[in-house]
């Protein structure tokens, strides 16, 4: 069944009047014109608008008139050797956010990070990358970050307009930390270098302790490993070697510990073809909607408390235990048959629970059915997490207590981020030494006497260790920018260490290497790896899983509401990724919302709660705001609702309502709610560990709040666009989509068929001639031979995870603009490539949800309907297949936006990027403002045009990197390689859903994608209309036993012929 | 005509290019082979190939090419620069192998602890020679041939071709003018003198005339007035907007007289020496000033007042070593110490030049040097103009797209370029004989997105 109903929302499925309104129009917003039957009744007539004629007209000849300004051209004084203007130069380098990790490279041109991107030689990476990755460069160039070392002001705004002088402030911690105990707490830390710097600054404080916190803990995972195996550590998972995957409230795809790494081997597990029915199958318990459940091919809810009570019946069943009874028969179906299919082998389990008890019970699965040594890691472990939950809060007495002499802190912001910040906080103030290395006032940092900020990571020497013997090398791309110095410099100096760190970690290095040219190899690799294949080895299981299962069922499983916090995908914890308009402007996967953080309802308890589902909270942007309370804490957020969301569960994202320093984007407006609210209060201890969701009430207020939400932007109106097979199905008849589609087009491959007298050779058609025979036969006009260059793109929604990696390494690309909410409320928003999210089912039942991302592009169309209808012939066709966009010829007009099947085209409605070259002209959003600067328009690539008003634009394939890649093989004088030009949104995908190339060339991964490898699960995004795409998708083929439909066999909806003759 | 002269001018300095002086010559033959089956069509073009030829077949022996690539930076052959003098200066080796293993490689040679290497490496104040172990030693015998043969008198020979061929353009035009007007007036002539004889016709046959409507007042003549001032201004108007940023023949004040003729054109300095960015990026480079300290560490003045004075372009005489003290204060070099300013950091005390910029490309284009120099092997003269006549540098080409693109119609690519096999169905048609070349534009060349993204 390849055409079941998708929606965007609600209210496409309810399908109101309103909903249907909106679909149609052009604009979203009210227009500022008068459309006025008569012209002269008109409030501006014929007269006064000859006037604004005769004015502009005047206006423009005098502009013109003007000189042109005399440019300078400054040469360097004294040019670095490996320097050439205009030629970019690419250093390997390590991102790292506390345990977040990804290998990378920097690409700098005229020595300014412009792009990061995924560094290949990383056997755990492997090249790929994430959304916040991508926008790491973004936060380099943050108007929020600290220029100087100092203190924050009195009166809370800022540092103290003194600029203070980092031996001023030595001298005064050297003489400040004393004899009374002293914490050092940071996030974890992977970096060997350091903690060798951090080892001798204890060495010389011996009254100053090491804790490590990190922000959303993993602490129950390392107590139950420590149990279990005997080793505070993380084990690895290798996904590609797991055949059936469960999932208990892991969002391993998307925000749990180490997501670029599994989205890579996950997909590498999920390749399915014609040739291959060999999948794994994964299985996800959960209690929000997360990207990892939407993959799921099997997908069940749960409140947060009952996790630990599908573990215990996951384990009985395994074990062959007595039955659980679990709350829901669908829980109780999906773990019997996950039980089953683990038994087989080649199983795994995650778990995203930080219960010491509940990540046991997970440990004794995962010893039963054999994973360790097979799928999960013992010998190479993870060391991405490393915070023990207990010594944060037995550092947070001791400061309520007063004993503490001196803290610092880096990496780590417990003001906002401890469930109990408030008390942090007050403690804080009793300590006489306070000093944070944050690179910007957090809330943290405002607490506290001495600010000493530290490098960006791409201004930083460094490395990382992810896994034992693993080493990342970390470079910088660019010297500091303002007056800051490296955390381990600081720590050094206070040591009484005169070396400088950068010496230093040489040294480190170039002895623990060996050489000399050991070392700069390392440093050019950016990675060190054992040679071969990752050793993978098991570990003996000594866990007392009775003991653990009994604390469980000790604990109340919760009957009423609960409220979780959970990390978004663009924002994760908070930290500096709160002011990163890219991210903040990102739709999240599941919700489509930008800017904002709310609370996440399931449709059925929207409505129990009286917030109706096809007016205001849906169609509207104006969404109902509900109070949520928690045992000691209460926000007013407003509701969002979520299909496939636990009917008794609110879920609220963390890393919003920010202090006011943080910077513009991420600052909360107390007053207006205007960048959300924080969301870690609703955490609490439970003596052991932390844990992320409690019970709670909510309540229905009567104000409503404008959350910018873009689910339905760029409606399909219910056309079909995706095709969605179970594996039986594709298993049964793996021809069943070349079927369907020979049925829509077929018929033009029919006259080919009769001139050569085989009518009965249906397939020999439907395999090799569909494709050329639709093109040339299904229209009028003559067939244009694309020689040498046809550029084609290639996208898997089996692979696809809807992670938004690609959004944003388009964006830092392609100088896609950020438009601020205000205007993503009116459909402004200028991404060139989005990922449109369809659910399917019941939505009043999670369970049923079914959710499918198509990332959505440029089709490059071979017969686009855009080109036909621009009147100055701005948008045209390349020899090379490329849909083409020429700004300075474009008048907006936006009759090709009107015109695109797939609403793709995005016009400027303002000057995004200049806006500031008239004062007091940039102020329209507050919060994407800090984008219209010098410093942040630091970040913009210099080989793509910046767009200004009034102009039309879309996906380019890259051009840049096209042309970049054609004029690199002309120099070297051979014909480009397969692979050399790469798309940015290609070479961000983590799970290598996107294959790139020149169609024409047979040995390109893209021609055997299309033509052998996956021919049968190619198709084209409305195929029937003859525009003969560029791009292509591979069906999704999710491995279960029933593709969930939601309402197709409502009689009403079959009356109407809603499914049928939508088109 | 006056599009095709500056092709001939071009061809000329071609052969002074570093590194492709040997393609040169293997394919000028194939060219012209080329060209000869082009001017089958067009004469143009067979003139076009004459002067080719001429200039190949009268072209200076590879020895001067050479030196002019590889040496000029350095060395004059008749009095001591950055290295010495080499007039004659092949006589004083102890052997012939001997030069060859100095050109080659002569930190080798000193290493050696050879007498007269370490002596020369002294002399000039211990500037390492750079290596050239791509020389064959006839070339480097072409060379030395070459700079013994240099005469005192030697003086540039080239130039002048460019601006005659504007200024015939300019004549024709006048002549053009000439030409109109004065049928224009023949024309109102013979239509008065018509009328005027009709009229006596008619006074001689009885027909009454009509009454005389003075030129100003007669409709025929107001309406085509109209129509023609109409039509004047609307070209005038749309001319101007499209002109609108052009600034072709702009020649601003820079802060250094820096003359191009002086080292490009007298001295012989290969563009790409300084310009170096212009094989590698998008853009061309201007230099740093430590590469213009490369050779004025040793060059502290002017020595060609008498025969060649500096000249702005209203005449103003300029004094060649007070701008070569500019330079020095830019580069932070102390002409007395010989040695350069350091700063408090141990670093050279060197501020950038703000050199006005020429050659501003409109809005949203995307050019690259590299693609045109290195790949498409186009001179600088063809876009930048008769350098090394020129004094001050102003903007020779208008930079227009009509201009970009006329280029790109009637440039043929280098189709042997490897890169291009992808492109079968051309490579067959040439070699069935179908087609003689493939140009810019047959290779999407002129889409828009190759230069606007």
């Amino acid at each position: 069944m390849s055409q079941k109903q998708y929606w965007t929302g609600l209210e496409e499925l309810n399908n109101p009047a309103a909903h249907q309104e909106l679909a149609q129009n052009e604009f979203k917003e009210e227009l500022p014109f008068d459309l006025s039957e008569t012209v002269l009744g008109a409030s501006t007539p014929r007269r006064d608008f000859l006037k604004f004629l005769g004015f502009s007209t005047l206006a423009a000849t005098v502009v013109s008139s003007c000189e042109m300004p005399v440019r300078k051209a400054i040469p360097y004084a004294i040019k670095p050797e490996d320097i050439t203007p205009g030629v970019p130069n690419y250093y390997a380098s390590t991102f790292v956010d506390g345990g977040d990790y990804c290998a990378v490279i920097i690409k700098t041109r005229d020595g300014r990070p412009i792009k990061v991107e995924g560094n290949e030689m990383s056997s755990i990476t492997r090249g790929g990358s994430s959304a916040r990755v991508q926008a790491s460069v973004l936060n380099l160039y943050d108007k929020a970050r600290l220029r100087f070392p100092g203190s924050p002001a009195a009166d809370g705004k800022g540092m103290k307009n003194v600029e203070s002088t980092f031996e001023a402030i030595d001298k005064m911690v050297k003489e400040g930390i004393g004899t009374k105990p002293g914490y050092l707490l940071t996030n974890s830390i992977l970096s060997l270098s350091t903690k060798e710097i951090i080892a001798q600054f204890l060495a010389k404080y011996p009254n100053v302790k090491h804790v490590v916190y990190d922000a959303i803990s993993y602490s129950g995972m390392l107590q139950a490993n420590e149990a279990s195996y005997g080793k505070r550590t993380l084990p690895t998972y290798h996904f590609d070697k797991a055949q059936t995957i469960v999932s208990l409230g892991a969002d391993f795809l998307g925000t749990w510990l180490s997501p670029v790494e599994f989205a890579k081997s996950y997909a590498r597990g999920r390749k399915v073809s014609a040739k291959n029915f060999k999948i794994s199958k994964h299985y996800q318990v959960e209690s929000n909607h997360t990207i990892t459940g939407a993959a799921a091919d099997n997908r069940a809810t749960c409140r947060p408390s009952e996790m630990g009570l599908v573990a215990t019946a996951l384990y009985n069943e395994v074990t062959g235990g007595a039955k659980v009874a679990l709350p829901s028969a669908k829980l109780t179906e999906m773990v019997a048959k996950a039980a089953a299919d683990l038994k087989k082998g080649n199983g795994m389990v995650v778990c995203g629970s930080n219960d010491v008890n509940v990540q046991i019970v997970i440990n004794a699965i995962n010893d039963k059915i054999g994973a360790n040594g097979t799928t999960v890691n013992w010998t190479t472990t993870s060391n991405l997490r490393q915070g023990i939950d207990s010594e944060m809060v037995a550092l947070t007495e001791a400061m309520a207590a007063g004993q503490v002499g001196s803290v610092f802190i880096h990496g780590a912001n417990p003001v906002y981020e401890y469930f109990d910040g408030k008390k942090f906080a007050d403690g804080l103030a009793k300590v006489p030494l306070t000093v944070s290395f944050a690179e910007r006032m957090d809330e943290t940092a405002e607490k506290c006497k001495f600010l000493v900020p530290d490098h960006h990571y791409l201004e930083s020497w460094g490395d990382a260790e992810p896994k034992p013997n693993y080493i990342s090398l970390m470079q910088p791309g660019i010297a500091p920018l303002f007056k800051t110095r490296s955390f381990q410099d600081s720590l050094m100096t206070w040591a009484g260490n005169t070396t400088r760190f950068e010496d230093f970690w040489k040294t480190y290095w170039t002895n623990k290497l060996g050489s000399q040219a050991n070392f700069e190899k390392a440093l050019q690799d950016g990675v060190i790896e054992p040679a071969g294949d990752m050793p993978i080895g098991g570990a003996a299981f000594a866990g007392n899983v009775n003991d653990a299962i009994a604390k469980i069922n000790g604990k109340k499983a919760g009957a009423g509401m609960e409220v979780m916090i959970y990390q978004k995908v663009a924002i994760g914890h908070g930290g500096a990724w709160s002011n990163n308009p890219w991210l903040l402007e990102m739709p999240d996967p599941i919700t489509r919302a930008t800017w904002d953080n709310y609370a996440c309802v399931s449709p059925k308890k929207a409505r129990e709660m009286g917030a109706e589902l096809t007016g205001i909270n849906e169609v509207e942007p104006k969404k109902h705001v509900i109070t949520v309370k928690g045992a000691n804490y209460s926000v007013n957020l407003p509701l969002i609702v979520v299909p496939g969301m636990h009917n008794d569960v609110v879920a609220i994202a963390v890393g919003y309502g920010r202090g006011l320093n943080v910077g513009r984007a991420g600052a909360s407006d107390s007053a207006t709610g205007m960048g959300g609210r924080n969301a870690y209060p609703f955490a609490s201890y439970n003596g052991v560990n932390f844990e992320g969701a409690s019970a709670a009430t909510v309540t229905m207020t009567d104000q409503l709040f404008e959350v910018a939400v873009t689910q339905t932007h760029n409606s399909y109106e219910a056309r079909p666009i995706i095709h969605e097979f179970t594996l039986e199905e594709f298993e049964k008849d793996p021809k069943i989509l070349l079927k369907e589609r020979y049925k829509e087009v077929g018929e033009f491959a029919q006259p080919l068929l009769t001139e050569e007298g085989k009518e009965s050779e249906e397939e020999k058609v439907m395999d090799a001639k569909l494709d050329e025979s639709y093109r040339t036969e299904g229209t009028l006009y003559d067939n244009y031979e694309y020689n040498g260059l046809k550029w084609g793109l290639s996208i898997d929604l089996n692979s696809c995870t809807g992670c938004g990696a690609c959004i944003i390494g388009c964006q830092a690309e392609n100088n896609v603009s950020v438009v601020g909410k205000e205007h993503v409320m009116k459909s402004h928003e200028m991404h060139w490539i989005r990922i449109d999210r369809y659910f399917s089912g019941m939505p009043d039942n999670p369970d049923s949800i079914q959710t499918v991302f198509q990332p959505m592009l440029c089709q490059h169309c071979d017969n686009a309907p855009c080109e036909n209808v621009c009147p100055v012939s701005a948008t045209n066709h390349s020899s090379e297949g490329l849909n083409q966009m020429a700004y300075n010829r474009c008048i907006g007009t936006k009759y090709c936006a009107n015109n695109c099947p797939y609403k793709v085209r995005h016009f400027n409605w303002m000057d995004w990027n200049g806006a500031d070259a008239f004062a007091d002209n940039a102020f329209e959003d507050y919060r994407r403002d800090d984008i219209n600067d010098d410093l942040t328009r630091m970040v913009l690539n210099p080989d793509v045009t910046v767009r200004s008003r009034g102009v039309m634009e879309k996906c380019t394939f890259c051009v840049q990197r096209l042309q970049d890649a054609k004029l690199a093989a002309k120099k070297l004088g051979r014909p480009m390689k397969d692979g050399e030009a790469r798309t940015a949104c290609q070479q961000a995908c983590p799970s290598d859903a996107i294959t790139f190339g020149n169609v024409n060339d047979k040995e390109s991964n893209i021609y055997k994608v299309r033509k052998q490898e996956h021919a049968e699960r190619l198709f084209y995004v409305l195929e029937h209309i003859h525009t003969l795409p560029n791009v292509n998708y591979l069906a999704k083929i999710r491995n279960t036993e029933e593709l969930h439909s939601g309402k197709e066999n409502d009689p009403k909806n079959i009356k109407d012929g809603f499914l049928e003759d939508h088109i | 005509m006056c599009f095709k002269f500056q092709h001939c001018v071009v061809v000329l300095p071609s052969l002074q290019y570093k590194g492709k002086l040997i393609f040169k010559f293997i394919h000028v033959p194939e060219s012209i082979l080329q060209l000869f089956r082009i001017s089958s069509r067009t004469a143009l073009a067979v003139i076009y190939a004459l002067i080719l030829f001429s200039n190949t077949a009268t072209a200076a022996p590879d020895g001067k090419a050479l030196f002019q690539s590889n040496c000029a930076s350095c060395h004059n052959p008749l009095k001591d620069a950055t290295g010495p003098a080499l007039k004659g200066i092949n006589a004083t080796f102890p052997s012939k192998e001997w030069g060859y293993n100095w050109v080659h490689n002569s930190a080798a040679v000193i290493a050696s602890g050879d007498k007269m290497a370490v002596e020369m490496y002294n002399k000039f104040n211990k500037a390492a020679m750079t290596a050239f172990p791509q020389l064959k030693n006839e070339e480097i015998d072409a060379i030395f041939a070459y700079v013994n043969s240099v005469t005192p008198s030697a003086a540039p020979t080239a130039g002048g071709t460019g601006a005659q061929s504007e200024g015939s353009a300019d004549s024709n035009g006048y002549l053009y003018v000439i030409i109109t007007l004065s049928l224009l007036v023949l024309v109102v002539i013979l239509w008065k003198a018509n009328q005027a004889l009709s009229r006596a016709a008619n006074d001689k046959e009885g027909i009454i005339n009509e009454k005389e409507v003075p030129l100003y007042r007669n409709k025929v003549v107001i309406a085509m007035v109209a129509i023609v001032a109409f039509i004047m201004a609307g070209y005038w108007l749309v001319n101007g907007a499209i002109n609108e940023g052009r600034q072709q023949n702009y020649r601003p004040i820079q802060p250094i007289f820096y003359s191009h003729k002086v080292h490009a054109g007298i001295n012989q300095i290969n563009c790409l020496y300084c310009h170096a960015g212009a094989e590698k990026s998008r853009q061309g480079m201007i230099p740093s000033s430590n590469v213009c300290m490369n050779c004025h560490k040793q060059i502290n003045e002017y020595t060609g007042e008498k025969d060649m004075p500096l000249k702005t372009a209203e005449g103003k005489v300029i004094n060649g070593t007070e701008e070569i003290k500019k330079l020095y204060e830019y580069a932070g070099w102390d002409p007395v110490a010989k040695k350069y300013k350091l700063n408090a950091d141990g670093s050279i005390a060197a501020t950038p030049i703000k050199w006005v910029k020429i050659h501003n490309l409109p809005d949203h284009v995307y050019f690259n040097h590299s693609q045109h120099v290195k790949v498409g092997q186009v001179q600088c003269q063809r876009c930048h103009g008769e350098i090394t006549e020129m004094d001050e540098v102003y903007q020779f080409a208008p930079l227009s797209m009509g201009w970009c693109i006329n280029c790109h119609r009637q440039t043929q690519v280098k189709f042997d370029n490897d890169y291009y096999s992808i492109f079968a169905k051309y490579r067959e048609e040439i070699k069935s004989g179908k087609r003689t070349g493939v140009t810019v534009e047959e290779l999407g060349g002129t889409e828009c997105q190759k230069c606007h993204y």
